[in-house]
């Protein structure tokens, strides 16, 4: 009831008031500044250091450069424990994309510049090049999450994924029930397209959105115009549209998350791959 | 006739049969009356199973018979077998229709019965009351003649009914108690409420049953049933499952036949059962003719009672929820303790007397508890009109407290909605921010407080003890009763608070004695949402002042509105036209239903002519609204586009109820990738259970307003909870607490529908043994059947309890859901700082 300065207002207040940025802009491009004051460095450090022999992942600065590029994997891969992990503590997610994106785009000079552009068919080099694949990945991440969230929701149309199949069911409650009169042959097709799985054309259909084998389209260009067969092609139409939808948002959300399937795993092969780099390279040491 | 019994209790909830039960114990010549075949109907009505709390549960039960928290079967077994163990005399199928005394006249005893036409004629009835004994006239035609009549019929009041020819016909049926009981039959549904509406469907589910149902619309729309149940009734319609009749009324009643009035004329079709869901009448009209008068004109007002229950109308009692106690414990508490004061025991404590004694611990001064009661009823002004029992009951919502000198009671900025009563001592408020020094007392007697309660925006000033004080703090709830109740309370707090915000708005160095004339000649109206306060073009010239509530302002430009800017409550407007003399520039309506102060403009002028200082305040303020307006008004003729933007969608904000958010959830959807992780950590934060559902909601422009929790300045939910278990926490939440008995008032009342009824469900396995193992089901809400197998597993079933937002309330980061979004879609703004130009037209990405 009657309280003292024991709240968070002040915070709160803060959160209310703060401007709405995506995380790449976050705080004025921070994690982009200290990413590039990274790289910067780091080039800096490799043209200016004469390195003897030569420039070498087994030189001090060569060794620098991979235990904090080291250890950058090892927290960028941390995200996906972060990002379930919500408490405790007075952290964002959003600065930890924001740092995640803009840092693992720095490991692509780090990481380089490490190498001192030695490559082989060794352990080594599939290291490097998993941990360029995992950023390329990425970055066709950050791509998607820029571009594809307004069409997301522009499909949707303020419709929940329950209510659109709810409404994909109440066409077909109705479809079942204009198609009694319609003739055997009729009456197939839209049986079939009642029976037909909602979800069928698999990881290709819903990446690219075709569906060559709809059987609610066949049933639409099969139908022949006729008094019976007049509610039945609107309701086909109706749920021809409502299948687009449908269709719309699981390609959408396919593009969105189709990339972590990739780059998750890629994450794993690519620490396995560096822990066998650094045991062997401590090992010949 | 029977003889007379020495007391008649109407209705056997749990207040009627805890009275019959102490009646019977005592061999009092008693009669229970009950409408229905069974005991208790409200509770016998709960769902099958449903778990029923007992709070609060420091209050100890005083009853005959036994009550602890339990399934609905076990509780009602349990009367039962008591009531009939007690021998208790019952009288089923009785519902009184009316009471009336039988003895002599009472002489100047009138009983005033105002009723309001819709028109908003009144028209007043007298009536004479009678000394007892009383005879209570059955519905059946019997007499039943009692000395003492104790009203226990709760506030459900009864089922409206039919009144066309053939309307008493058996077949025609107010309830529905189980849809599959009927089959091969010809049904018709009387009433298109959610009620209605649901029996409908109900009926025509299983088309195995084979029933034929029809229901009756008396227009084309369903003004009263909720969206959800209007579609699936429309979709049930066009699928063949039952018949929707618009534009038809009940013309007649025959065995096997209805005749109905349609557009086409009249229509006789077959029907074997008639199922009439058209609202139910409120208790009062019946109460009223029995003599007994309320506090107060309000809906929300309750009969006038004595310390021991006792009515207007000599030897007629109200206990239980009719009498304003809704809770099971209470109104068996009150069954006990009537019997008691009937039978001449007048020693009796009420059973609140430890909780009551407990709020009195803790201040200096050694008093009783009556006496303390008394001391704050006799010193703070505005107690002055309650009875005893009236303080008892306020009291159990409020609380005593003692400051010493310069400690503080509250701070600026702080959430709350309570008011203060100064018993003794005086306070001091810090008017100016940036200058604690400079106070303005309040002394013993007044209020303080009230800004908080009645605009329910966070405290204005902080104000802290200026001697040794003693104040009662009395919380929102407890101040509208009080309001309700003594409608001279009402007149006081309504003054005080107008004069508090007229000082408070222009700032310092004004004193009561400057703006005395303008508040004698103040008027507070209310707004409904979209009402027109001010008509832009127009050249009326009074000034006003939002009391509660929030407004928009906008503006003609070209052929569109243009949205201004948004007022919230504590603001002024309309000061312009007053000084300068010039027309209205802009239109000023109601964004949510409000209530402004109306000052006269005159009145407004001679203050300003009086006090240069605060003219100088107001012409800097208008000079400020000039520039925002010329702004937008600027950037409508070079970008168009941004401007409609802006316009379009504060209007589609305020439009979906941000005007009286004070913290909302919105979704930018130009971020949202759809991964749910605010309503995985919202879930993970709260015991396993999403309080938010992203993707329901409207959008407009790709701004979202998911199904979440706004954390309303005066929150719907608080409304009507029993337990009185919603409150506004230290960080401005609303969340409900432990007391919590899982009625689904407040889900019903929220028009935001973010409130859910469910279970705790049971502890997931960790993080780490999902990752690793792949044990439990993972980070979010548990799906259903997972909980369910789980909770089962793990016995005893939990209650469902109400769950909603309470804004991640003692989490150190704040809202889980803002935290957890990967890529800064979700935001919680206030409208105050979000509906503005810059914020609603910034390019997020």
């Amino acid at each position: 009831m009657a309280s003292t300065a024991k709240n968070r207002f002040s915070q709160d207040e803060k959160r209310r008031d703060s401007d709405h940025v995506s995380f790449l802009k976050h705080r004025g491009f921070r994690w982009l500044w200290i990413a590039l004051a990274l790289s910067g460095v780091s080039i800096a450090g490799y043209v200016l250091i004469d390195q003897q022999p030569r420039p070498n992942g087994g030189s001090w600065y060569g060794y620098t450069l991979g235990t904090i590029g080291l250890l950058l994997i090892i927290w960028l891969s941390l995200l996906g424990v972060r990002k379930r992990r919500i408490n405790p503590g007075a952290w964002s997610l959003k600065a930890w994309t924001s740092a995640h994106v803009y840092l693992g785009l720095s490991l692509v000079v780090v990481g380089t510049l490490h190498t001192g552009f030695q490559i082989g068919w060794n352990v080594h080099t599939l290291a490097y090049v998993l941990m360029l694949l995992v950023i390329a990945t990425g970055i066709y991440g950050v791509i998607v999450y820029a571009t594809l969230p307004a069409s997301l929701s522009a499909n949707r149309k303020e419709m929940t994924r329950a209510q659109m199949l709810e409404a994909l069911t109440a066409i077909d409650r109705q479809l079942e029930s204009a198609a009694q009169p319609l003739g055997r042959a009729e009456a197939d097709w839209v049986i079939a397209a009642l029976a037909q799985d909602t979800f069928h054309g698999g990881a290709w259909g819903r990446l690219t959105g075709s569906y060559p084998h709809c059987a609610t389209r066949r049933a639409l260009r099969g139908m022949p115009q006729g008094a019976a067969e007049e509610r039945v092609i609107a309701l086909l139409e109706k749920r021809t549209q409502q299948l687009a939808q449908i269709r719309g948002a699981l390609r959408i959300r396919a593009l969105l998350e189709v990339w972590l399937f990739i780059h998750i795993p890629l994450t794993i092969a690519l620490i396995a791959a560096l822990t066998a780099h650094v045991i062997s390279v401590f090992y010949y040491w | 006739m029977a003889g007379v019994f020495a007391v008649a209790i109407i209705g056997s909830g749990p207040a009627g049969l805890s009275a019959a039960a102490r009646a019977a114990a005592l061999g009092l010549s008693h009669i229970l009356l009950e409408k229905t075949d069974h005991l208790s109907d409200t509770i016998y009505k709960y769902q099958k199973g449903k778990h029923v709390m007992a709070t609060p549960s420091n209050l100890v039960l005083r009853s005959d018979v036994d009550f602890e928290a339990g399934k609905r079967e076990v509780i009602l077994g349990k009367w039962d077998e008591q009531i009939a163990g007690a021998h208790v005399n019952v009288k089923y199928h009785a519902e009184a229709k009316a009471i009336r005394g039988t003895g002599d006249p009472i002489p100047g005893s009138v009983q005033q019965i105002v009723t309001r036409a819709r028109d908003g004629t009144k028209s007043v009835k007298e009536i004479q009351r009678h000394a007892p004994p009383y005879a209570i006239e059955l519905t059946n035609g019997e007499v039943v003649m009692a000395e003492n009549v104790i009203l226990a019929i709760g506030t459900q009041g009864n089922p409206n009914r039919m009144r066309c020819p053939g309307a008493d016909l058996p077949h025609v049926q107010y309830q529905l108690d189980d849809p599959a009981e009927y089959v091969d039959e010809h049904i018709v549904i009387v009433g298109t409420g959610d009620a209605g509406i649901e029996n409908a469907r109900g009926l025509a589910e299983d088309p195995a049953q084979r029933n034929t149902v029809s229901i009756l619309n008396r227009g084309t729309d369903f003004p009263t049933a909720k969206a959800a149940n209007v579609s699936a009734l429309m979709a049930d319609h066009e699928a063949g499952k039952l018949m929707v009749r618009t534009e038809s009324e009940t013309h007649s009643i025959e065995p096997g036949f209805i005749t109905l009035t349609t557009r086409d004329g009249e229509l006789r079709i077959p029907c074997d059962r008639i199922i009439a869901r058209i609202g139910s009448a409120p208790p009062r009209a019946f109460v009223e003719e029995c003599g007994i008068e309320f506090s107060s004109e309000d809906r929300s007002a309750f009969p006038t009672l004595s310390p021991v229950f006792e009515t207007t109308a000599p030897g007629i009692f109200v206990i239980g929820a009719l009498a304003g106690y809704p809770l099971i414990k209470h109104c068996m508490n009150q069954g006990h303790d009537v019997i008691e004061f009937i039978n001449g025991n007048t020693e009796l404590k009420p059973a609140d007397e430890p909780i009551i004694a407990a709020k009195f611990a803790g201040l200096p001064g050694n008093r009783s508890t009556e006496e303390w009661l008394e001391f704050l009823r006799t010193n703070v002004s505005i107690l002055n009109g309650m009875n005893p029992l009236q303080m008892r009951e306020f009291m159990l919502d409020s609380t005593a407290r003692a400051f010493a000198p310069g400690e503080v009671i509250f701070e600026r900025n702080a959430p709350g909605s309570s008011l203060f009563g100064i018993a003794s001592g005086s306070v001091a408020v810090e008017v100016n921010p940036a200058d604690p020094s400079v106070t303005i007392a309040i002394e013993a007697g007044s209020i303080f407080g009230e800004v908080g309660l009645i605009s329910g925006r966070r405290r204005g000033a902080t104000v802290r003890a200026a001697e040794d004080t003693i104040v009662v703090e009395i919380s929102r709830l407890a101040a509208l009763k009080l309001q309700s109740q003594v409608p001279a309370a009402k007149k006081a707090i309504e003054r005080i608070s107008i004069e508090r915000q007229l000082l408070q708005m222009f700032g310092s160095g004004l004193r009561r004695e400057d703006v005395a004339p303008l508040v004698d000649a103040a008027k507070v109206e209310e707004k409904r949402a979209g009402e027109v306060v001010v008509t832009e073009g127009a050249d009326d010239k009074d000034v006003f002042i939002i009391r509660r509530g929030s407004m928009i302002v906008e503006k003609q430009i070209g052929d569109r509105p243009v949205f201004l800017s948004y007022l919230p409550a504590g603001s002024y407007f309309g000061e312009m036209a007053v000084i300068d003399g010039s027309a209205r520039t802009a239109t000023v309506k109601a964004a949510i239903k409000s209530e402004v102060i109306r000052l006269p403009g005159e009145g407004f002028l001679e203050l300003l002519a009086k006090n240069p200082a605060l003219r100088e305040r107001a012409m800097k303020d208008m000079a400020g609204r000039r520039a925002t307006n010329a702004f937008i008004e600027g950037q409508k003729d070079s970008f168009s586009s941004a401007v409609d933007m802006y316009s379009q969608t504060a209007q589609f904000l305020v439009d979906n109820g941000i005007g009286e958010a004070t913290d909302v959830l919105l979704i930018d959807e130009k971020l949202c990738i759809g991964c749910d992780n605010c309503e995985k950590a919202c879930a993970d934060s709260h015991d396993g259970l999403t309080r938010l559902d992203r993707e329901a909601g409207k959008t407009y422009a790709h701004l979202h307003v998911p199904t979440s929790c706004r954390h309303c300045e005066h929150p719907h939910c608080m409304a009507d909870c029993p337990p009185n278990a919603i409150k506004r926490g230290p960080d401005g939440e609303v969340f409900i607490d432990e007391t919590c008995i899982g009625c689904g008032n407040c889900q019903r009342n929220c028009p935001y529908g973010v409130i859910r009824m469910d279970a705790k469900p049971p502890k997931k396995p960790s993080l780490l043994q999902w990752m690793l193992f792949g044990s439990g089901p993972g980070p979010g809400e548990a799906p259903y059947s997972w909980r369910k197998k789980k909770a089962e597993a793990e016995g005893a079933p939990k209650a469902k309890l109400a769950i909603k937002c309470d804004m991640c309330s003692g989490i150190d980061g704040g809202p889980a859901c803002v935290r957890a979004c990967p890529t800064g879609a979700a935001i919680r703004v206030a409208p105050d700082k979000f509906l503005t130009f810059t914020k609603l037209t910034e390019d997020a990405e």
